[in-house]
């Protein structure tokens, strides 16, 4: 280090910079990154509102230009009863997996605290390997593991006497292959939650959860009054993120079912793709898109109002 | 003998009675402990048995996989699913394919982060709030939305089923986190380091790539590895853009393995595998940065 910082023979004589350079010198530095952002993903939301005005399907695709509708889509959309139930589909899926994440991970970690040292490092490794798989591949396995012929779900459910689930098809019916897919995203949330809820917990003074325990506060009434408000940070931003994630939820249920869902399976992404990949009209894909947007933007900003709160920038 | 009405004898019987009242706290307390760890256990069990499964399906012979009744543990032990795996089409193109996409993108995603994090973590500008915010911000997006608008740009300059699109998408969607991380390290070098170096004749920029770059390596390691997991998995977006098969990547790759039939089981669980063991082997090395990048400051008053 020591070597590094005495190098004066190599800057024989530094220009001293003007004030002006000094002054720029931080928007040189951020604008490659800014050029990237504004062209990536600032100019693709504005072209996705402007496209979600415009007649675009496979003609338009062809001549690169669409036919200007206005609110058409829009009305279009809010007038399809499809729409409007994907839309409370998304909602439900959400709250039940965000619900079963939180609960499920808060559970894992407070039993983490508890466990003892080698125990702790096994469930946590445990955690880590799921985390790091990767999400198709996770999708894969599990669509392997509820495959209605040779599913070890299946033959396991069967074993315990929880009824005849030989060849049974979980997709038959919405309810359950929605249960499915909960099942396959919580448990894929669980690892980055729980890990950093635990983290959390590590920070609570345990002094303070001591004395709390001295003036005679049983284990829930600590975790409610002691614990879960010091962690009200944490819980926010993992509850926000879990929502953004499982409201624009794709893959997962894409790829389960073979690439071919049927509509009783749409989520708003998946609808949105439908319709612009799927039968080429872009302009009602993109109207899709943007209320996926639109309404993932109220979780955002709570969640940006937060994180800035917490981190304390400027 | 101790009579059991004299002071000696209450004594006694005093200590016994306590010394039982220890062990049943005691008894208890193990029994509590021995309850938290088998249940400690069951969760590890539960988390990993998918991946257990995996492993255990690929490296199962034909005849094992498609049996009504499972086999738990492999035996006899193959490694047709693997050779049949890497032996089908377009596995060394993909494979090639996402490296190609990795590395390019990590290449210019570290350089152009590290540029916007010194900007931001040691200069003060007008603005520099509002650039932060928009950091986080940003990270929202969700990408499935701008995949129509991304998929027309492209289209409208015949780059759809090319690899520089899917490595321009994947840039900015990993470059703010590379930047938020990058900031962080940045900030906790002592600033008078650089200034020693400006002091004996270093410029400004000299001083930025011949004392901070070397010293946020570990920075720019973690920031490498979270960039390569998340493009490595990236699904949709290369599904979408890229559409010939010697063109996609290794998870766009996976969804061959379905056929009119159904998947084939055993050498699609040998692919996972294969896709998945790089990402698990980095994420390990990764593990210890993000442990403490992820707490540092988020118990804050």
């Amino acid at each position: 280090m020591g070597v590094a910082v005495t190098t004066p023979d190599l800057e024989s004589a530094p220009r001293r910079p003007g004030p002006l350079r000094v002054a720029l010198l931080p928007y040189a530095l951020i604008s490659p990154s800014l050029l990237v952002i504004a062209g990536i993903l600032a100019f693709p939301l504005g072209m996705l509102v402007w496209l979600s005005l415009q007649h675009y399907g496979l003609r338009e695709l062809i001549q690169h230009s669409g036919d200007w509708v206005g609110l058409g889509n829009y009305q279009a959309i809010l007038a399809d009863p499809l729409f409007r139930q994907v839309v409370v589909r998304s909602l439900l899926f959400t709250f039940a997996c965000v619900g079963l994440t939180i609960a499920l991970s808060t559970l894992i970690a407070l039993l983490l605290l508890k466990v003892r040292q080698a125990v702790r490092v096994i469930v946590m490794s445990a955690l880590v390997f799921v985390w790091a798989t990767p999400v198709i591949v996770t999708v894969d396995i599990w669509q392997w593991m509820f495959d209605y012929e040779f599913g070890v779900i299946n033959y396991l459910l069967t074993q315990l006497h929880l009824g005849n689930f030989i060849h049974h098809n979980w997709f038959d019916s919405p309810i359950q292959g929605w249960s499915v897919f909960v099942v396959v995203v919580v448990w894929g949330a669980i690892p980055f939650v729980t890990i950093t809820l635990f983290a959390g917990l590590l920070q609570v003074p345990a002094d303070v959860v001591d004395s709390a325990k001295v003036d005679g506060a049983g284990p829930l009434q600590t975790f409610r009054f002691v614990t879960a408000p010091m962690l009200k940070p944490i819980f926010l931003i993992v509850t926000c993120l879990s929502t953004i994630w499982d409201f624009g939820v794709f893959t997962q249920i894409y790829v389960m079912l073979n690439q071919r869902p049927s509509s009783d399976y749409f989520t708003i992404a998946i609808y949105s793709y439908r319709e612009s990949f799927g039968v080429t009209q872009y302009g009602l894909g993109a109207a899709i898109a943007v209320v996926l947007v639109v309404i993932l933007i109220f979780v955002t900003l709570f969640y940006v109002r937060e994180t800035v709160r917490v981190a304390e920038i400027g | 003998m101790i009579a059991p009405g004299t002071a000696q004898g209450v004594r006694v019987g005093a200590a016994r009675s306590a010394a039982q009242a220890g062990l049943r706290i005691n008894v208890g307390q193990r029994v509590k402990q021995l309850l938290y760890d088998v249940v400690g256990l069951a969760v590890a069990a539960v988390m990993l048995f998918p991946i257990y499964w995996m492993i255990a399906t690929a490296f199962k012979p034909g005849r094992d996989i498609l049996s009504l009744t499972p086999k738990w543990i492999p035996n006899p032990i193959t490694l047709e699913n693997f050779q049949y795996a890497v032996q089908r089409p377009y596995f060394v193109d993909d494979v090639r394919n996402s490296l190609v996409i990795v590395g390019s993108m990590l290449v210019i995603g570290l350089a152009v982060a590290f540029l916007a994090a010194v900007g931001t973590a040691r200069f003060g500008f007008k603005g520099r709030t509002g650039y932060l915010v928009m950091i986080i911000g940003v990270q929202m997006v969700p990408l499935n939305a701008l995949i129509i608008p991304v998929y027309l740009m492209l289209d409208s300059v015949g780059q759809t089923d090319a690899l520089p699109g899917v490595v321009a998408v994947y840039l900015a969607v990993v470059l703010p986190f590379m930047i938020w991380t990058l900031r962080g390290f940045v900030a906790n070098i002592p600033p008078e380091l650089e200034e020693a170096a400006m002091i004996d004749g270093c410029t400004r920029v000299g001083a930025a790539v011949r004392i901070t770059f070397p010293l946020v390596g570990p920075g720019l390691v973690a920031t490498a590895i979270f960039g390569f997991i998340q493009a490595w998995n990236e699904y949709i977006v290369a599904y979408v853009l890229l559409s010939s098969p010697n063109n996609q990547t290794l998870t766009v790759w996976l969804a061959s393995f379905t056929t009119n039939h159904g998947p084939e089981w055993g050498p699609l669980m040998a692919a996972a595998t294969l896709t998945g063991l790089p990402v698990v082997a980095l994420f390990l090395v990764l593990q210890r940065y993000l442990a403490g990048g992820l707490t540092a400051g988020a118990v804050k008053g």
